[in-house]
């Protein structure tokens, strides 16, 4: 332990650990912070500098007011056929994790991590970029396969590492990988993925091919020394890429201070990089489409990458390893002043009089009958509960392309050893 | 040809026939690299597919990665591997496990080279011998060599293989054999045979182990700059010494090790890397494990000490022929 020094005549140094607002037990009021109103922060052209715009981060862009209604330049305009899609993308999701999230509860994997809350940030987002785009995400994005259409049946057999995963057992819970969905394969190391998702961009830009990028980080994350590499490779080759960071304010119990939220906005971290940034309500499933769809056109027409702040909550736990209840206050949720992305979204389609409270009751029926049907599929091909569902000698496949001696060995000691022992 | 110009010419060649082929690294593009091994390839091969990047290693591993997640082959530069360190996750994390984590629908095809090893008073920030690092993770191929001919042929090699390759170059070889008397002259590599290097494409498969010496009494294990001072030593000693340059760590030759430790009865292992858990300890215990019958004496381990690399006691560190000779003497004698 270091001694004090001796005193100067200097006031004391102090240091300054944050800490949230809102603890266990405590009262929740939103008063002080600013949401904005929804269409006040002006869209502006694709092309513009970086420089010009350095007003945006610091701003909120909503389209749905209170109302619902869709108000100011950030309106996507689109189609309620578009509408009723991404509500029921978002329905699935919900109801998906609620499905799994039991499964875990009932021993049948043995991890899962809900989105609830944060569903319009992957789900509008996969609406607004072509299906060609490639998505590098991180392990909240569920959404973003469900909006492409990969089927749940898939996920849900790599969430029990049964006979159907794809992914051999190898793989945590969640951690899925879609090629054909152009949905890179998750890691666990937080933000790996950011600089590789610029250089994806890099390579399609190096070639000449019109596909772009994106990636998706926590804000948490945006402390990694690879998010910085990242925005720093992405600004230097105007990679045309959408480095999405989604602020759902909570890291596992470290709230969004800890990765400098009470000195800036996460998306004024662009400014520093010369990047445009872009802050948007994230429980504004239309605010997040147009943005995503400004930011995919600005890397289209070869005017660089953008930074987008999902401004949002996580309104369940980090996962199922984690009890909220223990680090922060039980009515942040309620009281969030943003609201729900799927309630918001159906009373704008209500409104517009191209929705009802029966065809959305039918149409979480469905989707919940969707998902109980999909399941039980998953599980007759057997869930984490009943063992080893994959030959274990595919433990020592596609370590490298070709197996090399010694992992040859090392498989064939195991099945003699596993023999021997009457396995 | 040296060795710079050996890599030089792999990566000219191999560019040449790959479009998808890149590199990229700190000072690689305009100014052709500190050590001019990529110099004249962006000349040649435009700016899209040699560039400079900035000073981030996290980043040069990170976005080759995606880069062949796309479908390139990069060859990224780290400019010294004591600088790999900041993209250890990169490599350990995603290059490596890629294959296995997606069963094979995604792969990283990268070739990461980078200049190791002391001997040019770079103090232990431009020494050190981080191979042990890599050929302890599952899913990364290490390479070094020892030569101008085979740094060309293994290069190429390295390149068109499709798993992730750290290719470590001894920079102490670079332009010539050094026998680890730090008080004579080099001799440069255009005096040497292996400098005969064809200008054409050729490879030396991945795994495949040279004898570059035949002899009764012991056997040599070493690689890169090492390989040099075990034939200085053989020749200064005259002791019926058999060397085996490993060429590649993983995978490794174990059915050249074998044979020729069945022969010998004998075993040193020989690296610059720090003792503890260094790739000699693997050596050994391989040795140990599957020819141990055939063993006259205990396998014996010359390596750098279990400290930082120093500066001006370099030579005290570096295990040079006063090292490896006494540690002859103590096999033989066994």
């Amino acid at each position: 332990m270091a001694e004090p020094r001796p005193p100067r005549n200097l006031p004391p140094l102090s240091l300054h650990v944050p800490e949230p607002r809102f603890r266990p037990g405590d009262a929740v009021d939103f008063a002080q912070f600013d949401r904005g109103a929804a269409g006040a922060v002006a869209r502006p052209d694709t092309a513009v500098a970086a420089a010009d715009i350095r007003d945006l981060p610091y701003a909120l862009i909503r389209v749905l007011d209170d109302e619902g209604r869709a108000k100011g330049p950030w309106d996507p305009r689109l189609d309620p056929d578009r509408l009723r899609a991404m509500l029921r993308h978002m329905a699935l999701t919900r109801a998906f994790d609620d499905r799994m999230y039991r499964a875990q509860r009932q021993g049948k994997t043995s991890f899962y991590m809900k989105c609830t809350g944060e569903e319009a940030t992957s789900v509008g987002a996969a609406h607004a970029l072509d299906q060609e785009d490639m998505c590098f995400p991180s392990y909240r994005q569920q959404g973003l396969l469900i909006a492409r259409g990969w089927p749940i049946g898939d996920m849900m057999c790599q969430i029990y590492s049964n006979s159907g995963d794809r992914l051999k057992g190898r793989q945590m819970p969640i951690m899925y990988s879609a090629r054909e969905a152009g949905f890179f394969s998750i890691s666990g190391n937080l933000a790996t993925q950011y600089p590789q998702a610029v250089g994806f961009a890099m390579a399609s830009a190096a070639k000449g091919d019109s596909r772009i990028a994106a990636s998706w980080v926590g804000e948490g994350s945006t402390a990694e020394g690879d998010f910085h590499s990242a925005c720093t490779f992405a600004s230097v080759y105007r990679a045309p890429v959408i480095l999405n960071i989604i602020n759902n304010q909570w890291a596992i119990s470290s709230f969004s201070g800890f990765a400098g939220a009470e000195a800036t906005t996460f998306a004024a971290r662009a400014i520093g990089y010369g990047i445009a940034g872009l802050r948007v309500d994230g429980n504004d499933i239309l605010a997040v489409y147009a943005a995503t769809l400004w930011a995919a056109e600005r890397a289209r027409g070869n005017f660089g990458p953008t930074i987008i702040e999902h401004f949002t909550y996580r309104a369940e736990g980090h996962s199922t390893s984690d009890d909220p209840s223990k680090y922060r206050s039980a009515d942040e949720r309620a009281a969030w002043p943003l609201g729900d992305p799927v309630a918001r979204l159906k009373q704008h389609l209500i409104g517009l009089s191209e929705w009802d409270e029966e065809r959305h009751a039918a149409m979480d029926r469905e989707v919940a009958e969707h998902v109980r049907d999909e399941g039980r599929k998953a599980e007759a091909l057997g869930t984490l509960h009943d063992g080893l569902s994959q030959p274990f000698t595919t433990m020592f496949e596609d370590v490298f392309e070709e197996q090399p001696w010694h992992l040859k060995e090392q498989s064939e000691q195991m099945q003699a050893e596993r023999k021997a022992a009457g396995i | 040809m040296n060795m710079i110009q050996a890599i030089n010419s792999a990566l000219d060649i191999v560019m040449g026939r790959d479009p998808d082929i890149v590199v990229l690294g700190e000072d690689v593009g305009y100014f052709g690299g500190v050590f001019k091994a990529t110099e004249g390839l962006q000349a040649r091969h435009g700016k899209a597919r040699v560039f400079d990047t900035p000073i981030s290693e996290c980043g040069i591993i990170g976005v080759a990665v995606g880069m062949a997640t796309y479908g390139l082959r990069p060859v990224p530069e780290i400019q010294f591997a004591d600088y790999i360190y900041p993209a250890l996750d990169q490599l350990v994390s995603e290059a490596a496990r890629l294959r296995y984590r997606s069963a094979g629908e995604y792969t990283a095809p990268i070739t990461v080279r980078t200049p190791f090893g002391g001997g040019i008073f770079g103090g232990q920030t431009h020494s050190q011998s981080p191979e042990g690092i890599f050929t302890h993770v599952a899913g990364l191929k290490t390479v070094i060599p020892s030569n101008p001919y085979d740094a060309k042929g293994l290069l190429i090699a390295a390149i068109e293989d499709n798993d992730p390759v750290i290719f470590f170059e001894p920079k102490r070889i670079y332009n010539g054999p050094f026998d680890g008397h730090y008080d004579r002259p080099v001799t440069p590599w255009s005096k040497h045979p292996q400098s005969a290097v064809p200008e054409d494409y050729y490879r030396i498969p991945l795994g495949q182990a040279k004898v570059v010496r035949e002899g009764e009494a012991v056997t040599l294990l070493c690689y890169g700059t090492m390989v040099h001072v075990a034939l200085g030593v053989a020749e200064e000693t005259g002791a019926d010494v058999e060397i085996i340059d490993l060429r590649t760590l993983v995978p490794l030759d174990i059915a050249t090790i074998e044979e020729s430790v069945r022969k010998t009865g004998r075993c040193i292992v020989l690296h610059e890397a720090t003792r503890t858990g260094g790739f000699g300890a693997e050596l050994a215990a391989l040795v140990q494990e599957r020819c141990f019958y055939a063993l006259e004496a205990p396998v014996e381990r010359v390596t750098g000490w279990d400290t930082p690399y120093p500066h001006s006691l370099e030579w005290a560190y570096f295990p040079g022929p006063v090292r490896l000779t006494q540690a002859l003497k103590r096999v033989m004698e066994s």
